[in-house]
């Protein structure tokens, strides 16, 4: 499940720094870190890792002119797991004392029932240390500048029309530090900064309200924002709130849909992108388990996830588990290549690293997570695309999607939507969703342009949310059902 | 008195100068037990803990504030999010409505929500649930194919609100569910289905209900067809009722309402719905799995009705909405954790049962979708403007009866049309694990898109 990150947002998941000073540079001493594996052993465990982690996040938010509220946070501790076979056994603690460190080991080891591992010495090399992905940290920057471009989006927003009856701005960012060791000599530590921004519109007409919505997101620091970003973000909020007054239901049944660059990745992220995680797979609750090198989509589609986009919303150094990113290549002229793959999974089933494993805190274990996910540019004409549909649906922006990975049926939701008439880009057409089954629609992609473009997202998986990029040009289904409301 | 309660009120003494200090605290201690193939897969336990802080200072324009929060209770934490806090403010408008709430006088009602069992109950019991919980998935058909997550959880927690303005509130509550996903396969078709158990304690918890609703569910699907787009009744079972309530439930937010982003403002007194409607939300009722004795801002719940008879009566506010409204706070704040500063929400919301059974509805309703999940409802349902589209499972009924499966289909309509089109109410209340308990509801001239 995945949607645009206004929505989590709201939650205060993601949040950021401010200007604390960092503590010392280790979260944790090494030798520290070496008997906390020692003591997860103890009891027979085959693996065991330690992720400590420092998060420090600060936001903003900006409602009807009034600055309503700072928030800084801190959340700081370690996740301790331990493998015994097929089971892992998981404790977290805020406690980061030699004792708090030991007791959780002892806790996450309590699923070694068996005992008696005997003593078995873990050494731990240097750590490798990736740098900041901020220019600018967070923490360096003036709070009273932050309210600017706050204030800022409001003007711009406003002056776009008086139809503009409500504004929210947020702005926040997250400075996430964490070092991960683990018994089979892994030890790594990152530093990724987060900045995101947003802004929420409504509109009031004769027709009652509606929305709009642009974010801007980025693994980087405060370096991402600037008045123009900011204007641009306020300005396609406004304006399409404003044009959806005009909006008339969408219509209902299969139409051929045109899929704009940037938010159109869900559709990939949803259609396949989390049924080819290996967790599902493993466990043959995925519709695309057994199908490597087989064609399960057009030859169009060449689907790739790549945590090494730098300043991209999925972007990584290293993963969870302390692999370094990687591109992957999934989905090859249609036929299927590789699933994306945790640590244990690929080492069980003797693949390579792909660096998937992912966490949204300490207090989580690691799962298969998509990075930024996207679709390789084609060699059609965005315009030409639209021309060449005769009657259809254009989807300007996507808000998010959900899957049922083990039957393939999945929906995605149009937040910006017109009808498409004799070639042409026509009236505006109320939010819903679309829905299909992740096999069948890989097969309709009937033209992909060269206008790629990225869009980032909140990928929800279990209960953890974690940030993801998902990207296209702009491209075509011969046919999907529109869920909308018209008969 | 709880040990909570006793160190936020002594961080309380911290307060400076003209400041008013609000401090939220909470813990709490949770197990998570995942089976696979009759063996552990996952088992996690945790405690955590954590504090929010507000700081509130009067300037000539109103008060502003500022907010801090801390994952854990050492003194370092606390004292940099205290100080973190009394920065924030700085910065914040000045606010003519921005307050703490003061006490009120309304008594918190007396309820046992916590069960200390959570905590004696040995864990190997707890482990032979989850297994146990899977094993009688796997067995209840020979068409189950894979449980791929079948899972026992529970957690007990606390958490105490108060302020220099004289709110002094704690309050606990503990909870443990069996949740299970199962697939079922009839050699060509792959079809899922989710069986659920939620109690205060694992001695509450039903592994039949869980397993069967799985098993049921599951199989129910198999040979699912896509239907054919046309408008007609849909029949929401209870889960999913619940879920449409508590989207409806948010646009009763006073906050929403006070911001502009409700559908229902400025209505009060209007019929907005068929007569059949009555809502209302009441923490207090302690059959409601999310009932509470306090809201977060430390002011005891109540019972608020909302709609009567299709009437909108009123709305849920916190203090800084009831403020802005012009009225006083209906003791509905809601907070995310210690990350999140209060705001106005529906915490319990219960509807008015009707008269019929779920046989007697489908048989009145003659021919409809009957609605057994939703799916994209965050991304298919604009709360502000009410268009409303989800995709959905779930079987056709004709003759009054249930029929043939159906997948791969969206119900749209608007809330605000649904509301007014509802043509039935069951008597099937089903107290469900959220915001809202449910029953089954019928509406009308729903439009359905399929093939």
């Amino acid at each position: 499940m995945t949607s645009l990150p206004g929505s989590i947002w709201r939650e205060g998941a993601v949040g950021a720094t401010s200007n604390l000073r960092f503590m010392s540079l280790e979260l944790v001493e090494s030798d520290v870190l070496q008997r906390t594996i020692d003591e997860a052993l103890r009891r027979g465990g085959e693996f065991a890792e330690v992720f400590v982690e420092d998060r420090r996040t600060s936001s903003a938010m900006l409602d009807q002119r009034r600055v309503e509220e700072l928030t800084s946070g801190r959340d700081r501790g370690a996740g301790i797991r331990v493998v015994v076979g097929e089971t892992t056994g998981f404790a977290h603690t805020a406690d980061l004392s030699e004792k708090g460190l030991r007791d959780a080991a002892t806790a996450a080891a309590s699923v070694a029932r068996e005992g008696g591992g005997g003593v078995r010495e873990v050494a731990l090399g240097a750590l490798r240390r990736f740098p900041s992905s901020a220019a600018i940290e967070p923490g360096d920057v003036d709070k009273a500048r932050k309210i600017e471009l706050l204030l800022h989006a409001d003007d711009v927003a406003r002056s776009e029309g008086s139809s503009i009856t409500q504004v929210q701005v947020a702005l926040g960012d997250s400075t996430r530090r964490f070092i991960v060791a683990n018994s089979e000599g892994v030890f790594a530590s990152d530093h990724q900064v987060r900045t995101r921004f947003n802004v929420a519109c409504v509109a009031t007409g004769d027709s009652g309200m509606q929305t709009g919505y642009r974010p801007v997101a980025a693994t980087r620091g405060f370096e991402l924002l600037n008045p123009a970003v900011v204007e641009a973000a306020a300005r396609g909020a406004a304006r399409q709130a404003i044009t959806k007054l005009e909006a008339r239901p969408a219509p209902s049944g299969d139409l051929p849909v045109v899929l704009a660059s940037g938010s159109g990745g869900i559709l990939f992220h949803e259609a396949c992108g989390h049924g080819l995680e290996a967790d599902a797979i493993m466990k043959q609750a995925s519709v695309y388990a057994g199908k490597v090198g087989q064609q399960v989509a057009s030859p169009l589609v060449t689907l790739v996830d790549d945590g090494t986009v730098a300043g991209e919303w999925g972007y990584l150094a290293i993963d969870d588990e302390g692999h370094e990113s990687s591109r992957n290549v999934l989905i090859e002229n249609g036929v299927l290549t590789d699933y994306m793959w945790d640590y244990l999974r690929s080492r069980k089933e003797g693949r390579h690293v792909s660096a998937n494993g992912r966490r949204q805190s300490y207090q989580y274990l690691p799962m298969v997570r998509m990075t930024n996910t996207y679709l390789l540019e084609g060699d059609s004409d965005a315009d030409e695309i639209v021309a060449q549909t005769p009657y259809g649906v254009y989807v300007a922006q996507l808000g998010g999607g959900q899957v049922n990975t083990a039957t393939g049926d999945f929906v995605f939701g149009m937040t910006a939507a017109f009808l498409i008439e004799n070639g042409r880009i026509t009236a505006p057409l109320r939010d819903c969703n679309l829905i299909g089954n992740g096999p069948e629609i890989l097969r309709r992609v009937d033209a992909v342009a060269k206008d790629f473009s990225m869009m980032p997202g909140t990928c929800g998986k279990d209960g953890q949310q974690v940030p993801v990029g998902c990207g296209q040009a702009t491209m075509r289904l011969s046919a999907i059902t529109i869920g909308g409301a018209a008969a | 008195m709880s040990q909570l309660l006793e160190r936020a009120e002594r961080l309380l003494d911290s307060a400076k100068g003209a400041e008013e200090i609000e401090i939220y605290i909470s813990s709490g201690v949770e197990t998570e037990v995942r089976a696979y193939q009759g063996e552990i897969e996952n088992l996690s336990s945790a405690s955590s803990s954590g504090i929010g802080i507000r700081v509130l200072r009067d300037g000539p324009g109103g008060a502003q504030v500022g907010t801090a929060w801390a994952g854990s209770l050492d003194e370092e934490s606390i004292h940099d999010a205290l100080r973190e806090a009394r920065e924030n403010v700085r910065f914040a408008s000045e606010d003519e409505f921005v307050a703490f709430a003061r006490p009120d006088g309304v008594e918190p009602a007396a309820l046992s929500l916590s069960d200390e069992s959570v905590l004696t109950t040995p864990l190997d019991d707890k482990i032979a649930m989850a297994i146990e919980l899977e094993r009688r998935v796997r067995e209840g058909d020979a068409r189950i194919r894979q449980v791929d997550s079948a899972n026992y959880s529970d957690y007990v927690a606390e958490a105490a609100v108060v302020s220099s303005m004289g709110i002094r509130a704690a309050y606990s509550r503990s909870g443990a569910f069996l949740s299970v996903e199962a697939i079922a396969s009839d050699g060509h078709d792959d079809q899922t289905g989710w069986g659920l158990s939620a109690a205060r304690a694992p001695s509450g918890l039903d592994l039949d209900v869980a397993a069967s609703d799985a098993v049921t569910r599951a199989t129910g699907m198999l040979g699912a067809v896509k239907p054919s787009t046309m408008k007609c009744a849909a029949v929401f079972d209870p889960r999913t009722a619940a879920t449409l309530l508590a989207i409806i439930g948010g646009a009763l937010s006073g906050d929403a309402v006070v911001r502009g982003r409700s559908f229902f403002a400025n209505r009060v007194g209007e019929l907005v719905a068929s007569p059949l409607f009555s809502l209302l939300d009441d923490p207090t009722d302690p059959r409601h799995f999310a009932a509470s004795s306090h809201d977060g801002e430390g002011l005891a719940c109540r019972r608020n009705v909302l709609i009567k008879h299709g009437r909108l009566q009123a709305f849920v506010y916190d203090t800084y909405s009831a403020r802005r409204a012009g009225t006083s706070s209906t003791g509905s704040a809601l907070r995310g954790g210690i990350a999140g500063s209060p705001s106005a929400g529906c915490r319990a919301l219960q509807l008015a049962p009707g008269e019929e059974d779920q046989a007697a509805i489908l048989r009145n309703v003659g021919f409809g979708v009957f609605v057994q999940s939703l799916m994209g409802v965050h991304s298919g349902v604009n709360p502000i403007s009410g268009d409303f589209s989800v995709g959905v499972t779930g079987l056709m009924i004709r003759d009054g009866e249930l029929a043939e499966p159906v997948r791969e289909l969206t119900v749209a309509s608007t809330l605000q049309r649904m509301l007014l089109d509802l043509c039935h109410v069951g008597n099937d209340v089903e107290w469900l694990p959220g915001s809202a308990a449910g029953q089954t509801l019928a509406i009308e001239g729903i439009a359905v898109s399929g093939s």
